[in-house]
């Protein structure tokens, strides 16, 4: 058997040589490999594929949050010269597709036959001749829509009063879609009971959209001839696509083909099937031409999956020096007008009861109550994880809203209750394992990188000016992630099991290829997964070719979100490379006539114990593997290895985070002075692209935290359906991130690393509003802190962000 | 109607409908895909190519407002097999991630130079202050385009 190669704690990792190409052979900087193309515009994206005789599909949406549909009148659309065809909800219903399952056990409309239930919702499907077309036809559309009132506030949707989103369920009486819960309410209650404080808090988690710069789209191809299905798609999880299509339209499996091109960013956007392209499909086949549809960015703002909207109670207890005894919170999940959330089926909350944090304490409780409103659906995505973010969100607000009571600096406060190294592996009382951490060493080093004592002095200084403007303030968080969903056992989509499949080829010059079921949408896969198949095997990362992203030629998996993909394809691949190795071992010694036994492995060669002379490197064993050397009885030719990797656990990255701000009270803007952030990831396969992430992940953060909310008025309306309106961080805003790291590997992860993409983006946003906050000197309000918001905040009227309601 | 306008220095004629995006011109009409469409409403800069060598974002101009103009696309930035001192610096500075504001970023940042050759950080972050990315947290771009800036061979001197 091949041992775990896990690199040693300390950061230090040992140098690697250098390919002739200049790359490391195994971990380190590397430029990427991807670039070259998208540097030249030679990126290609759905919407970059062209097709002879193609056809261009628009969706018509509805423009009221709630109204019954009396009649559709599509004949002046259908008399277009340019117009191909025209499908609504009642053409889908003679297929049986008017409706298709979410990924959590509930269905959704795919163009709306009875009522529509959100602003934004797909009514009909055109397909003309070229888009322009095509919307023009939208305006030829008549429909004869009931106003209905509409649910907008998740606070009041279990009114008695409250209009029902879903009567086309039988024996519904109310908008409640489940009540959740995780922990020791018991527990909870005896230490709360005894505690010296007990600190209770209202706070939002705003309904936000991961908004890539790529929107949604695809092109669909039925071609009638062969049968076959070839759908190109922006999607992070191209086999689980492949199979939902199968069970949504009823199609062989095998004659589907997902292609999943370059990706202009997904954040858990690009994981759900949307009804745009049910409609692409039933459009090719209606009109047997290839059909592309791409949304628009209002269709993808308004329409595709939103993240959080979680209004979460939280209550936390401890002694009076500090020391946390427990925390419980009651959470009331906005879900929107279908329950369209993309999550392992057994976890109707996510891992939000992972909520416990990075802290040592032994009660916990969780309670979450999830409402359909006349919104529209999703709730997972954002990078998220799995609603680790509003878990952090809310563990980290909690703690700051102790230290406000108790009076008492929030990193001390943290330093006093954070596990500590001996430890791990920590089962929390909601029963997640974490497997390795060493918390106290991240934040000291955040402090150290900060300055933090430097810091509170000068905030004191400025606090001790009467005309100190404007505001300082620092804002801690301390994050404890669990990505790399997951054990089969406990954690599947729809039935599919989280396990990824992997290929790993070597052809006969000892170049080689790497088949993944996991989809890159800017992470790099092309560059990392070939340092870590060089890792093991010492080929040069320029060597080995990276594919992914088509589902005739890779091997099955679930795709890439919540940080997956190094925790679980990349353990695949490194498992691939070792079994390769194991093999070119047995090769080797038949080769050079000796036992395997007597061989040991050099990076890229395995050489004979006490004669390093005698020995045959990877290339040529490859060669030797496909020749006619005689193999041992039972060893097969060619080299290569197919690998399932069913993961033992998540893993767990963590860090420490520093967010200062400058807040001027007159007009309420904030401006992030500076962000230190300190991540644990394990070893890092290529330290640029972990940074790279990592800054990415920072600007989420800080625009969720100042900047970015869907908000809807009373009727509904989605106030958050552009670039105009939805605002997202620009280069002004962002500070120059600086950044730090231990390392801490994973303990049971073959390679030890952890996965980083998320990390930063469920880290952040609680350093930035715990940073305002101690500004302005006040305890609690909700984000997005716009000038607004803070001015309001200010003057003791803090606002419900969510709603333009007053 | 007809247009004419030289792009990447290749001139070319194409009969358009008066309404036709100048960006969709570029995509769609001389099959350059590579400027990408991000928002619509002229917020995000995906879209954005030099037009007679000022950085314009071509979804929120007509093609018919380009008759007659220089336009330069990401495609025809590069000399041939060697890139542009940009390119070079985005790709050395992990400028780019999943590639889709890149093109329109670096035209951007091509013609920010253009104006202010030797920008200070935040000049640079003021002049590509028109054009969202969503996976770098901008850190590495600004590094780029600093780094461009004191590339040799005029990297600051427009295509």
């Amino acid at each position: 058997m091949t041992t775990t190669e896990v690199p040693t704690a300390g950061g230090s990792p040992e140098p690697v040589p250098t390919s002739a190409a200049g790359n490391p052979i195994g971990f380190g900087r590397m430029l990427r490999k991807e670039d070259a193309r998208f540097l030249r515009g030679q990126g290609h994206y759905v919407d970059d594929v062209n097709l002879p005789g193609m056809l261009h599909g628009a969706v018509l949406r509805s423009s009221y949050a709630h109204a019954r549909i009396n009649a559709i009148d599509t004949s002046a659309a259908e008399a277009h010269p340019r117009v191909k065809a025209v499908i609504t909800g009642k053409t889908l219903e003679s297929l049986n597709l008017a409706w298709m399952p979410t990924l959590s056990g509930d269905v959704q409309s795919v163009l709306a036959t009875d009522k529509v239930r959100f602003q934004g919702q797909e009514v009909a499907f055109v397909v003309a001749d070229d888009e322009y077309a095509a919307r023009d036809a939208l305006e030829l559309i008549e429909v004869d829509y009931e106003p209905l009132p509409a649910v907008v506030d998740a606070r009041r949707a279990l009114d008695p009063d409250a209009a029902l989103v879903r009567d086309e369920v039988e024996g519904r009486t109310d908008n409640k879609i489940y009540d959740w819960e995780a922990g020791d309410a018991a527990a909870c209650d005896e230490v709360f009971a005894k505690a010296d404080v007990v600190v209770t808090e209202d706070m939002l988690y705003p309904r936000v959209h991961p908004a890539p710069m790529e929107t949604c789209g695809a092109v669909a191809h039925m071609d009638k001839v062969t049968g076959k299905l070839t759908i190109w798609t922006t999607t992070q999880a191209p086999h689980a696509h492949r199979t939902l299509y199968a069970i949504v339209a009823g199609l062989p499996e095998h004659k589907i083909q997902v292609i999943s091109p370059d990706i202009g960013g997904g954040f858990g956007n690009k994981v759900g099937i949307y009804p745009g392209y049910v409609c692409a499909i039933v459009g090719s086949i209606v009109t047997g031409a290839p059909v592309k549809w791409v949304e628009d960015r209002s269709e993808n703002l308004m329409s595709t999956s939103f993240a959080r909207d979680y209004h979460m109670k939280g209550s936390i207890a401890a002694t009076r020096d500090g020391r946390i005894l427990g925390l419980q919170v009651d959470v009331l999940a906005d879900h929107g007008a279908f329950n369209g959330v993309a999550q392992p089926t057994k976890f109707p909350a996510g891992f939000f009861h992972i909520f416990t944090g990075s802290y040592d304490y032994p009660a916990a409780h969780c309670k979450v109550t999830a409402v359909y409103t006349n919104k529209a659906p999703g709730g997972v995505a954002y990078a998220c994880s799995f609603r680790i973010t509003e878990a952090v969100y809310l563990v980290e607000r909690m703690v700051d809203c102790l230290a406000f009571e108790l009076k008492m600096d929030p990193a001390e406060l943290r330093m006093k209750n954070l596990l500590r190294p001996e430890q791990f592996p920590y089962t929390t009382p909601t029963g997640w394992e974490y497997d390795s951490g060493n918390y106290p060493r991240a934040l000291e080093e955040s402090m150290r990188i900060a300055g933090y004592e430097e810091l509170r002095a000068e905030q004191a200084a400025r606090r001790a000016d009467p005309a100190g403007k404007p505001l300082m303030g620092i804002g801690i968080s301390f994050f404890t992630e669990g990505v790399g969903a997951g054990p089969r056992k406990h954690m599947d989509i729809l039935g599919l099991g989280m396990a990824d499949g992997c290929e790993l080829r070597l052809h006969p010059t000892g170049k080689a290829q790497l088949r993944l079921s996991v989809q890159t949408q800017g992470q790099g896969h092309e560059t990392t997964f070939a340092q870590i198949v060089s890792h093991v095997l010492g080929i040069p990362p320029e060597d080995i070719e990276v594919l992914h992203g088509d589902t005739d030629n890779t091997p099955f998996g679930l795709g890439t979100y919540g940080s997956r993909s190094t925790p679980v394809s990349g353990a695949a691949a490194a498992v691939a490379a070792q079994r390769v190795r194991d093999k070119a071992r047995v090769i080797a010694a038949t080769a050079l006539e000796c036992s395997p036994d007597d061989l040991e492995w050099e990076h890229g060669r395995w050489r004979v114990k006490g004669d390093p002379e005698q020995g045959k490197t990877i290339q040529e064993i490859a060669f030797a593997a496909h020749g006619s050397l005689e193999l041992p009885e039972g060893v097969e030719g060619h080299l290569d290895a197919s690998v399932v990797y069913d993961p033992p656990n998540l893993t767990y990255p963590f860090g420490a985070y520093i967010c200062v701000v400058d807040v001027d009270p007159d007009t309420g803007e904030v401006k992030v002075r500076r962000f230190v952030a300190v991540d644990d990831c394990g070893p890092r396969i290529n330290p640029m692209v972990v940074e790279g992430q990592v800054h990415g992940g920072l600007a989420d953060g800080l625009g969720m935290a100042l900047m970015e909310v869907i908000a809807f008025d009373e009727d509904g309306n989605n106030l958050g359906g552009s670039f105009m309106d939805y605002l997202l961080p620009t280069s002004m805003e962002c500070p120059s991130w600086e950044l730090g790291q231990t390392v801490t590997p994973s303990p049971h992860h073959p390679i030890g690393t952890k996965g980083v993409g998320e990390s930063a983006t469920v880290g952040s946003p609680a350093a930035v509003v715990n940073a305002v906050l101690d500004a302005l000197q006040i305890r609690a309000a909700d984000m997005p802190f716009t000038p607004a918001a803070v001015w309001r905040a200010l003057q003791g009227r803090p606002l419900r962000t969510d709603l333009a309601i007053e | 109607m007809e247009v004419s306008m030289t792009v990447n220095g290749s001139p070319r004629t194409d009969s358009v409908e008066p309404r036709l995006l100048l960006v969709h011109y570029l995509r769609d009409v001389a099959g350059l895909t590579g400027t990408n469409i991000g928002c619509d409403t002229s917020s995000c800069g995906a879209c954005t190519v030099l037009v007679d060598g000022e950085s314009v974002k071509s979804c929120t101009m007509l093609a018919a407002q380009a008759d007659g103009a220089e336009v330069t696309t990401i495609e025809g930035l590069a000399d041939g097999d060697r890139m542009h001192p940009m390119q070079e610096a985005f790709r050395e500075h992990h400028g780019l991630q999943c590639g889709y504001c890149t093109p329109g970023m670096v035209l951007a940042a091509v013609s920010l130079l253009k104006e202010v050759p030797d920008p200070t950080e935040a000049q640079v972050r003021e002049g590509l202050e028109g054009n969202l990315c969503r996976c770098t947290g901008y850190h590495n771009i600004v590094q780029a385009v600093l780094a461009a800036a004191k590339a040799p061979a005029g990297a600051g001197a427009g295509s």
